[in-house]
């Protein structure tokens, strides 16, 4: 029932920074997070655009080295991009999502804690209604593919473009958000 | 130490640090981060010991790779939960514990309301990241750092769909807002 000690400690270290993080970058806030469905408050985008190209140059790297292996979840996009519309949904409805929601437990969030009890109970729907729908669920399926496969350049390409694209819009929404600030 | 006390954080500093330790979990633990997949875990876990047999015919748990042993992802669920108590307890944070404000400006102030809206909330997220294979953390970050084609399939849909739905839900409040700033 169990694996090794180690996995799980390692889990729980990762689990605990990662928490640690979430709740100091506001995340964990449901205010933070519809606003940034609203467009008037940006910290989710900054968060996540900043974490994949500093996490995305460090893992190809060591990739590169021998030193990480990748595990690239299938392109099976009917599945991808239909579970996407779902999740956008209840992200806003609940103002979380699954690991800003374990988080706020910790701050003793009653509507993490719901939403939480409801993810288990949705799990257990998911798991329970996949068979009649598993066929659709497969359609359009690329196997693992990467944007780097899909433009036929070096990883390190696209993330130099991801890099620029998100500096761009970093500095546009400073922009904006320091005239919003000097209007008020 | 002032940063630790402190109740928010940069997101471009939080945003590196994530990225840092997403290092440390493909370099050390050479695993990805990510948070769904252990509320499936959770469930496969349950049935096997209720009713193992119908368990085995639950076709999801073959075809997305279910783990049977808690390990990696049930780690990083306890985890989570001691993250987020020590940051905000070290910040004196209890924001966590009250009603948003922005919540009860729209659907009002009944803990019952709030309570029942977050556990069918919370049903339709985890079917959406079940169905797509992940999460935001599993795709949101985890897959687009590996530049998967799955994931910023998942990030673009997810966006869409929660712009057109923050935009309906709050389509009277937002107005209010706009209004007062002319």
């Amino acid at each position: 029932m169990f694996e090794s000690l180690s996995i799980i400690s390692l889990g729980l270290l990762s689990g605990f920074v990662f928490g640690f993080l979430l709740q100091k970058g506001g995340v964990t806030k449901y205010e933070v997070i519809v606003k940034q469905f609203l467009l008037q408050d940006f910290t989710v985008l900054k968060t996540m655009l900043t974490a994949i190209v500093v996490g995305g140059f460090g893992v190809y790297f060591l990739e590169g080295q021998g030193l990480a292996k990748l595990s690239i979840k299938p392109a099976i996009l009917v599945a991808n991009i239909g579970g996407g519309l779902i999740f956008g949904v209840g992200m806003v409805l609940l103002g979380l999502c699954p690991g800003t929601a374990v988080a706020a437990l910790g701050e003793r969030n009653g509507r993490a804690f719901f939403g939480t009890l409801g993810m288990l109970t949705g799990a257990w729907i998911q798991a329970e209604t996949y068979g009649p729908i598993s066929g659709c669920a497969k359609w359009v399926d690329l196997g693992s593919l990467t944007l780097s496969q899909v433009l036929k350049v070096s990883p390190m390409v696209v993330l130099t473009g991801l890099a620029v694209i998100s500096v761009s819009l970093f500095l546009t929404i400073e922009f904006f958000e320091r005239r919003k600030q000097a209007s008020v | 130490m002032n940063l630790l006390r402190s109740k928010q954080w940069s997101p471009y500093l939080v945003g590196t640090c994530l990225g840092i330790l997403t290092w440390f979990t493909f370099g050390v633990a050479k695993k990805a981060l990510g948070v769904s997949t252990n509320f499936s875990q959770v469930v496969k876990v349950a049935e096997t010991a209720v009713a193992p047999e119908h368990a085995k015919s639950v076709t999801y748990f073959t075809d997305y790779k279910v783990p049977t042993a808690f390990g990696w992802e049930a780690g990083i669920f306890v985890g989570l939960i001691i993250g987020g108590l020590v940051a905000s307890w070290l910040s004196g944070d209890t924001s966590g514990t009250k009603l948003p404000e922005l919540w009860t400006q729209r659907f009002g102030t009944s803990r019952a309301k709030s309570s029942a809206l977050a556990f069918i909330a919370g049903i339709i997220l985890i079917y959406g990241a079940r169905l797509a294979g992940g999460c935001t953390s599993g795709h949101g970050i985890s897959g687009s750092l590996q530049l998967a084609v799955s994931s910023w399939a998942f990030f673009f849909s997810l966006f869409a769909s929660g712009l057109a739905t923050a935009f309906l839900v709050f389509r009277k409040t937002t107005l209010t807002t706009t209004t007062s700033q002319k």
